[in-house]
């Protein structure tokens, strides 16, 4: 009789050496480079201390890629780029190339197979997203539509580079926020408390766990019918929708009530000003895919507003903290309401303690 | 009988417009001999998400023989109206630091994928995981054991350390002040078990950017934050310079360098070479950015390690703070060093957090200086924006203090005439 066969044990192998895989001109050169510059939108041009120089091409891709899409994208990199590519934190996809005279006939290629080239400099890069309706368990919205939409709308600046300085925009799919800080952040925002289901409350949560997830101590243990389930103080409650990961059955997604809101001015680096958090602007938009359209008018007009007011090199947030927020409410016309101030913890220092006003 | 394909038309108007379409991508896979079933039901059940306005995966358990974590269980909620799709899982594999590839290896990701799973492939999730999307549970092993065999490793998920991300650093860029790719790997792979294993408090995060630019974003969405930094001073072509201030004017240089230092060590001198007060300069390289011909990081580089970062859930949001203002990052020694520190960290994390809080909310919770005195670094003036401004304090241990700090100075000293 056959022995049965051993399972298969990882290679515990953790992350494989990057020198395996770059561009031979990015190995050659590693820990070398003298400067670069930008001798157009979607473009880099490094040069290395020996001389070498290295084009690199950007472009945008939908980052959920089917094999034929990343098949497409392997051809033209054995084309141009010695069969080595790179992706940056934005999804977007290099092509490294140490003959200049390929520029030209690699962006045609981009364009003509509809990968839009750019996303360098002051220009609007991909949006950064989260996973939605397409994978995660406790999606708000979808993140790849929402993406999909903006970046149709915002193409001619992603292939340019006419904003004040780069934006970097995020979008998440709950309160959560994967997507992270972003110069604009455009995340779903509940307004009602979770709906409980109390058939499934003890059979799939482990209690304790999720009074103790609320922020505001909001959820307590409670009988309902006669079984074991849990109850909400509805005047506490804050519908973030922690609840909601460790236990299902307090359903916090609302197709009418899940809704958007828009944050400006978050900013990861630490590039003249310390990085900062984005901060509230606009609320209650529809969640309505899925095109999204009410999303992109807001964020249109607060792109427009920046592009003609912004100072070169001014992130979002930096152009803001010059022209004060009521300057900000006055040129983009949103409205600003009890909502826009700060309750949460250390929300004080949010607040003008000083005699300065602008009017 | 060949499965039809769905009614999508909400998501059919996602494929108009310039930017890529993910849902023109969905529909090749449907259309696929190979992955078609699998993925018209998919489609169906994406569209129906659209109409509804609600996400229908729930998690569950699934993962491969010897690791704990890495693979997202996801079960369909409406598996009986899309029953092909019920199983859509994702495997998280660890890319190369810098997200560099070879055109063999990305097809080898492909033909795995169409064969084992549904032919979508992230590149990348937030954490920087490459996700192989879509997958059925019986799948899960052998396509693991391919990507594996191809030298492939799986990522983190749920209470452990985390797929780390570096930015391009030192493979392209002129600004980078350390290894970072050399950096991510030695951290990461030393502290392996805690990836694949999750036995930690909550989620550890761990992302490396080459300067302050912080291009990895590791200031606010990791843990443990490493970024480049220099201690001498900014390097200077001056002849660069005066090309720059000949092409485009002192008005421009002014206005977009000198009055940009956030503090004021930038000024022209009369002959138009650049003064820099390197004392005062915070090492935040927006002169740099904008002068590349002319400025770059000084030559005794290394890297900052910034603490906490982390988004909303549960305290609300915290940036990193300054723990280690400069360590080396050259000799095996220096990278070592980090690893300690790394390794010195998780621990303090795993025995002192609370379930369910970062790293960030436990230094919140407990004070700066009990995280300083846990994991054996003093503190330093480089942490604080300013000095405490509360007078609610014990401070009957002032003169102990006083006399440590004394003699840490004292020790500088002579360390600083050997």
């Amino acid at each position: 009789m056959n022995a049965p066969q051993p399972p298969r044990m990882p290679d515990e192998t953790g992350v494989p050496d990057a020198m395996d895989f770059m561009h031979p001109a990015l190995k050659a050169n590693y820990g070398n480079w003298k400067w670069h510059d930008r001798p157009r939108p979607g473009v880099l041009h490094h040069v290395a201390n020996n001389g070498d120089e290295v084009w690199t091409v950007k472009a945008g891709t939908q980052r959920q890629m089917d094999v034929a899409t990343i098949r497409k994208l392997c051809k033209i990199a054995d084309e141009f780029s010695d069969g080595h590519v790179r992706f940056t934190a934005r999804n977007n996809i290099e092509f490294m190339m140490t003959d200049e005279a390929l520029v030209d006939k690699l962006i045609a290629v981009l364009d003509a197979e509809g990968f839009p080239v750019g996303g360098t400099g002051n220009s609007i890069s991909m949006v950064s997203h989260t996973q939605g309706w397409l994978h995660c368990d406790i999606p708000g919205t979808d993140a790849s539509g929402v993406a999909k939409s903006l970046m149709d709308h915002f193409h001619s600046e992603f292939i340019k580079e006419e904003m004040p300085n780069r934006v970097k925009i995020t979008s998440s799919c709950c309160q959560i926020n994967c997507g992270g800080q972003g110069d604009i952040a455009i995340n779903i925002q509940h307004t009602k408390p979770p709906v409980i289901d109390h058939d499934l409350v003890a059979k799939q949560c482990e209690r304790p766990a999720v009074i103790a997830r609320c922020p505001v101590a909001a959820i307590r243990p409670a009988l309902v019918d006669g079984r074991p389930s849990l109850e909400i103080d509805e005047k506490k409650c804050i519908c973030c929708g922690a609840c909601f990961p460790p236990c299902p059955p307090m359903q916090i997604n609302d197709p009418v009530h899940s809704k958007i809101a828009i944050w400006v001015g978050g900013k990861h680096s630490s590039t003249r000003t310390k990085p900062t958090f984005h901060k509230l602007v606009a609320a209650g938009l529809p969640n309505n895919a899925p095109r999204w359209p009410e999303v992109a008018e807001v964020v249109n007009k607060i792109l427009a507003a920046y592009k003609e007011d912004g100072r070169p090199w001014e992130r979002m947030g930096e152009w803001i903290d010059r022209i004060g927020w009521p300057r900000f409410f006055e040129m983009t016309e949103l409205p600003f309401t009890k909502y826009h101030l700060d309750d949460w913890r250390g929300g004080r220092s949010s607040l003008n303690t000083s005699a300065q006003v602008r009017f | 009988m060949t499965k039809k394909m769905p009614e999508t038309p909400l998501l059919d108007q996602l494929e108009s417009g310039p930017w890529p379409s993910f849902v023109s991508g969905l529909k090749r896979l449907a259309e696929s001999d190979k992955n078609g079933p699998y993925m018209k039901s998919l489609l169906g059940q994406l569209e129906h998400s659209y109409d509804t306005r609600k996400g229908y995966w729930k998690g569950g358990t699934a993962g491969v023989v010897g690791y704990g974590a890495g693979v997202i269980p996801r079960f369909s909620e409406v598996a009986e109206e899309y029953p092909e799709s019920s199983e859509f899982h994702t495997i998280r594999i660890m890319p190369p630091a810098g997200m560099h590839y070879d055109t063999d290896t990305l097809r080898k990701f492909c033909d795995i994928w169409e064969e084992y799973g549904s032919g979508l492939i992230c590149l990348h999730g937030q954490s920087g995981d490459i996700l192989f999307q879509g997958c059925t549970t019986d799948n899960i092993q052998p396509a693991f054991d391919e990507l594996n065999k191809l030298g492939f490793d799986m990522g983190g998920a749920g209470a452990d350390v985390r797929t780390s991300m570096s930015c391009v650093g030192a493979a392209r860029c002129e600004q980078s002040c350390y290894d970072e790719g050399r950096a991510l790997r030695e951290v990461i792979n030393a502290n392996l078990d805690d990836l694949h294993r999750p036995s930690l408090p909550y989620k550890m995060k761990f992302k490396f950017s080459g300067c302050a630019n912080d291009c990895a974003n590791a200031t606010h969405r990791s843990d443990f934050a490493i970024v480049g930094t220099w201690r001498d001073d900014i390097q200077v072509d001056q002849d660069a310079f005066k090309t720059y201030i000949a092409e485009r004017g002192r008005k421009e240089i002014n206005d977009q360098v000198i009055n940009m230092c956030p503090t004021r060590a930038l000024s022209i001198n009369d002959d138009d070479t650049l003064d820099i007060d390197n004392k005062s300069c915070v090492r935040c390289m927006h002169c740099i950015n904008v002068l590349t011909k002319a400025l770059s990081p000084g030559k005794d580089r290394g890297a900052s390690i910034i603490i906490g970062g982390k988004r909303s859930l549960k305290i609300g949001d915290l940036m990193g703070s300054m723990i280690v203002p400069f360590m080396k990052l050259e000799t095996d020694e220096d990278f070592e060093k980090l690893v300690e520190l790394s390794q010195e960290v998780i621990e303090f994390f795993a025995e002192n957090a609370l379930e369910h809080e970062r790293t960030g909310e436990m230094i919140e919770r407990i004070g700066l200086a009990a995280f300083l005195e846990g994991i054996g670094i003093e503190a330093d003036l480089n942490m604080i924006n300013h000095p405490r401004t509360s007078s609610y304090v014990r401070l009957d241990g002032w003169d102990e203090e006083v006399e440590k700090w004394n003699a840490r100075k004292a020790a500088k000293a002579v360390e600083a005439a050997e």
